[in-house]
């Protein structure tokens, strides 16, 4: 069973949709990344998923259950929506204490779940003396109190330095890897691509994309070919000939599109063609998003 | 009965771990006891220019009370951060997430709440009355003792309409989530609208009388009032404007997103 069902979930604020008809399901034993560019409504769906807004149609199940109908949250999901929550006169120790008590957890958890987020130093500090990074660690620490099988994650690398974006990728990796599933929203695809199994795309509150990683990157849109030759004009109008398109590349290559090295290879050596160069170009993850979710981007800017 | 008590818990653990309710709390007595002092050290100087009537009506424990009217402000500060602090950190929506019986969450802040504001409130009250009798006394002027005709219950009236403010505060709070905006409101309510009662027009003048700082604070007087008869009645109809503020928060903290 999927550990949270979203099902035609809208949202409207005004006369603007935020979320749109949005439905997908997350599985548990992976890293499912939520995608979408600044304002494309993923702050908002999370939000209605853990109940802190109301949708206006469509529903949301974890594990079967409405999240206001768990009786002991915390067990079950563990939800970091916005790292700055958190009172800036208060200790970390004491953030941490009144949220385990608020759920019956042992006070054990709060120095447990500080280790695994490596802040027990700083326990008896004041979180407003945090920064950024520390607080993400923090709200981490919140999420894993309850030892919940569902994660859910907004943008939790932000701020973080290389070091502690690891750490986050590692923590997510292990998590999932203890058989949880762990939702993880982000805006940037090149982090997901190297954290996430899975991939919901939305764009203006409607679903884009719902796959594997992998999928994603062979489904939008074939790759190009990067091909030298030694006399690039006459070969450009035997690809075009032949069918494909053929655009000019930096210093004197080509860039092919719609046919494949293999063919490109053999139609040089049919017309005895020297190549000095003939490279698949791998569409990256980060291409494959800007190009589902180009029109969707709410503001665009516009190349000098 | 458990996941009640476990939110109240929180709901406590939150409240002693910010230095700002130990400062606010300081303040409270600070301010209170402050002022209490000085009216009372004042107090040989006006008996002396008292009118036969007004040092008839003369009353020692409604004038160790008075520093109410700037202590209401200070225990509405406390009220007020119980809910507006959340709201402003963002924090609201952590708790909402660990308890999303919303309901309970808002009932625990205000137990507390009114928990605290009646014992700092009792406490400052007496110790008001306590510490303001004997410097009438030390000047000539007549003063009471906790004995007296009507004296406990005045003092006790005050320690319970401090409570009933900080209810109301807690109400503004959550109804408005932005510690300015409430507070403005509280002062409206506690300062500028008794300030500015004969302006409003005469049917309004009814609600007065069970309004903070006019007809709600009538019981802490010992000395008979002809326009409150039974100012205890007054005390108990400005709690129930104070509950139906608190009616209105419950709807809109359980309806509205965070």
């Amino acid at each position: 069973m999927s550990m949270i069902d979203v099902r035609g979930l809208t949202k409207r604020y005004g006369p603007h949709t935020v979320v749109d008809d949005l439905s997908f399901t997350v599985e548990a034993g992976q890293v499912t990344g939520f995608l979408g560019p600044n304002g494309a409504g993923k702050s908002t769906t999370l939000r209605m998923i853990v109940g802190l807004a109301a949708p206006d149609r469509g529903s949301v199940t974890i594990g079967g259950r409405r999240y206001a109908e768990i009786p002991v949250p915390l067990l079950e999901v563990g939800a970091l929506l916005d790292a700055a929550a958190v009172h800036g006169s208060r200790t970390a120790y004491a953030h941490l204490h009144a949220l385990a008590v608020s759920n019956g957890l042992p006070r054990r958890r709060v120095g447990e779940v500080l280790a695994r987020t490596g802040l027990e130093s700083v326990a008896g500090k004041r979180a407003g003396g945090f920064s950024l990074g520390m607080r993400q660690r923090l709200g981490i620490a919140a999420t894993l109190l309850g030892d919940p099988k569902v994660l859910i994650f907004d943008e939790p690398v932000n701020g973080l330095d290389p070091e502690g974006i690891r750490w986050a990728r590692d923590l997510m990796r292990s998590l999932a890897a203890e058989g949880r599933a762990v939702l993880v929203s982000s805006h940037l695809m090149s982090e997901m691509a190297q954290t996430a199994d899975h991939l919901i795309v939305i764009g203006r509150g409607r679903l884009v994309a719902d796959a594997a990683v992998s999928e994603l990157t062979h489904a939008s849109g074939e790759g190009t070919v990067l091909v030298r030759a030694a006399e690039p004009g006459d070969f450009a109008l035997r690809l075009s000939a032949a069918g494909a398109g053929v655009r000019e590349g930096l210093e004197g290559s080509l860039v092919v599109s719609g046919m494949s090295a293999g063919d490109i290879g053999r139609l040089a050596a049919y017309h005895g063609v020297a190549l000095s160069e003939l490279t698949p170009q791998r569409v990256s993850l980060e291409d494959a998003f800007m190009e589902l979710t180009r029109d969707s981007v709410e503001y665009q800017g516009v190349a000098a | 009965m458990r996941p009640a008590v476990h939110t109240l818990h929180a709901e406590w653990i939150k409240l002693r771990s910010l230095r700002s309710t130990w400062y606010t709390l300081a303040c409270l007595f600070a301010v209170g006891l402050g002022i209490t002092a000085l009216a009372a050290n004042g107090a040989g100087r006006d008996w002396d220019t008292l009118s036969e009537a007004d040092r008839l009506a003369w009353d020692p424990t409604e004038h160790s009370l008075t520093s109410y009217i700037v202590a209401q402000l200070v225990i509405g500060v406390l009220g007020i951060l119980v809910v507006t602090s959340e709201f402003a950190t963002g924090l609201m929506r952590t708790t909402l997430t660990a308890t999303p019986r919303r309901g309970r969450v808002l009932a625990a802040k205000v137990a507390l709440a009114a928990a605290v504001a009646v014992v700092a409130g009792e406490v400052l009250m007496f110790a008001a009355f306590l510490i303001g009798q004997p410097l009438l006394a030390r000047q000539g002027v007549p003063s009471a003792e906790l004995g007296d005709p009507g004296v406990l219950s005045a003092v006790v009236a005050g320690g319970l309409y401090l409570a009933a403010i900080a209810l109301l505060a807690v109400g503004l709070g959550t109804v408005m989530r932005a510690t300015a905006g409430a507070l403005a409101t509280l002062v409206g309510i506690i300062l500028l609208v008794p300030a500015l009662a004969g302006l409003f027009p005469s049917w309004m003048q009814g609600v007065f009388d069970y309004w903070p700082t006019i007809g709600g604070a009538a019981a802490m007087g010992t000395v008979a009032d002809p326009d409150y008869p039974h100012p205890w009645l007054n005390l108990g109809g400005m709690c129930l404007g104070v509950a139906a503020v608190l009616a209105v928060a419950f709807v809109l903290f359980r309806r509205r997103d965070v």
